[in-house]
């Protein structure tokens, strides 16, 4: 499975959810799948999804789903520790990992290599990792829902893209419509 | 008057409650402050760019939120300033200590502080400067015009404002 199957599978578990979605094709691929109000796609700023998420799980009471990949993942490290030291039980950070910077042209990480990015998650201390095959994704994620405790996901998946359209929503429409989904 | 206090009564009075920090010694006193407030979440945060995307978030998520930094710091988030708070038009005070101004003794800190307002200039970033410590009384201004306008705003606090290092 690529990331854009794991993207469909787990669609109607993400549309009730807010979600973060890391920037590049992620988002386009989520876009395209099933765009929702509720979706704050990421259209620049690599790395910082996770640290979107969590500020907003800490400062209201809805879940909140980010997904990340491990190439942004890598990116932005520190955000490991921030999350461990700062527990939101409605926080779930989803990483699709498939082993590659998916929107750069495949070029791989060292998420697939020697790199694990689940023990860094355990590492720095998050209290709840669960390292999945994609098949399991939908699973998994619905599990850390009902759990109602703060986890990291990461599913291992295949590299490779879903041919999507760029995003051409205003950045402001798109971060206005998710504040009231929020707020709703 | 304690500088620290003014400055946290100041967040707390403009219902900031979501406060995010890479500390600089400067800045400690405070940091310390506002660690202690019950009504301020604080989040350190191991690097500004991380930090400026929690703040996006906490707003998003109804909270105000402020980040407490050097101002090294505008090398870091150039990239985050633009494209994800100006460029979803986010509110977002930054209190800057304003390292290799007058006073300073670390010679290496004067290489970001000859570069600062240039980059806060080209960014279209407002920037106050407090030098005295009477500058201080603007800060009220200063944060209730930064969540007027949804922008990110720079307050740039030098050695001298802060009373120096020990030197006078």
């Amino acid at each position: 499975m690529i990331r854009s199957e794991i993207l469909k599978e787990i669609a109607p578990i993400l549309r009730d959810q807010l979600v973060v979605c890391n920037i590049g094709i992620p988002s386009q691929e989520l876009h395209a799948i099933d765009d929702q109000p509720s979706n704050f796609y990421m259209l620049g700023t690599m790395g910082l999804a996770s640290s979107i998420g969590l500020g907003l799980a800490l400062s209201q009471p809805k879940p909140v789903i980010v997904i990340d990949g491990d190439g942004s993942v890598l990116t932005n490290l520190g955000t490991l520790p921030t999350i461990a030291n700062n527990v939101a039980d409605n926080y779930i950070l989803l990483i699709v990992d498939n082993g590659s910077y998916g929107s750069t042209g495949d070029q791989p990480t060292y998420a697939g290599q020697k790199t694990s990015l689940a023990k860094m998650a355990e590492a720095a201390g998050c209290d709840r990792v669960i390292e999945c095959q994609a098949e399991d994704t939908g699973r998994v994620v619905q599990e850390a829902l009902e759990a109602r405790k703060m986890t990291i996901i990461v599913a291992k998946c295949q590299s490779g893209n879903a041919k999507m359209p760029p995003i051409t929503m205003d950045p402001v429409v798109i971060r206005d419509r998710f504040m009231k989904a929020v707020q709703a | 008057m304690n500088i620290d206090k003014k400055i946290t009564d100041d967040l707390v009075a403009n219902d900031i409650s979501f406060v995010t920090t890479v500390p600089c010694k400067q800045l400690a006193g405070v940091i310390a402050e506002i660690d202690e407030r019950e009504g301020i979440y604080h989040i350190p945060s191991n690097k500004e760019d991380e930090g400026m995307g929690l703040c996006a978030g906490a707003w998003m998520g109804g909270k105000r939120p402020a980040i407490i930094m050097q101002n090294t710091a505008i090398g870091v988030t150039i990239n985050t300033l633009a494209t994800l708070i100006q460029y979803y038009r986010m509110p977002l005070p930054m209190l800057i200590s304003y390292r290799g101004e007058l006073r300073e003794p670390i010679a290496c800190q004067v290489e970001m502080a000859v570069h600062t307002k240039a980059l806060l200039a080209q960014l279209n970033i407002p920037t106050y400067h407090f030098h005295h410590k009477s500058d201080v009384e603007e800060l009220d201004a200063i944060l209730k015009y930064t969540f007027m306008c949804n922008k990110p705003v720079a307050i740039l606090t030098d050695a001298n404002f802060w009373g120096g290092y020990g030197d006078q």
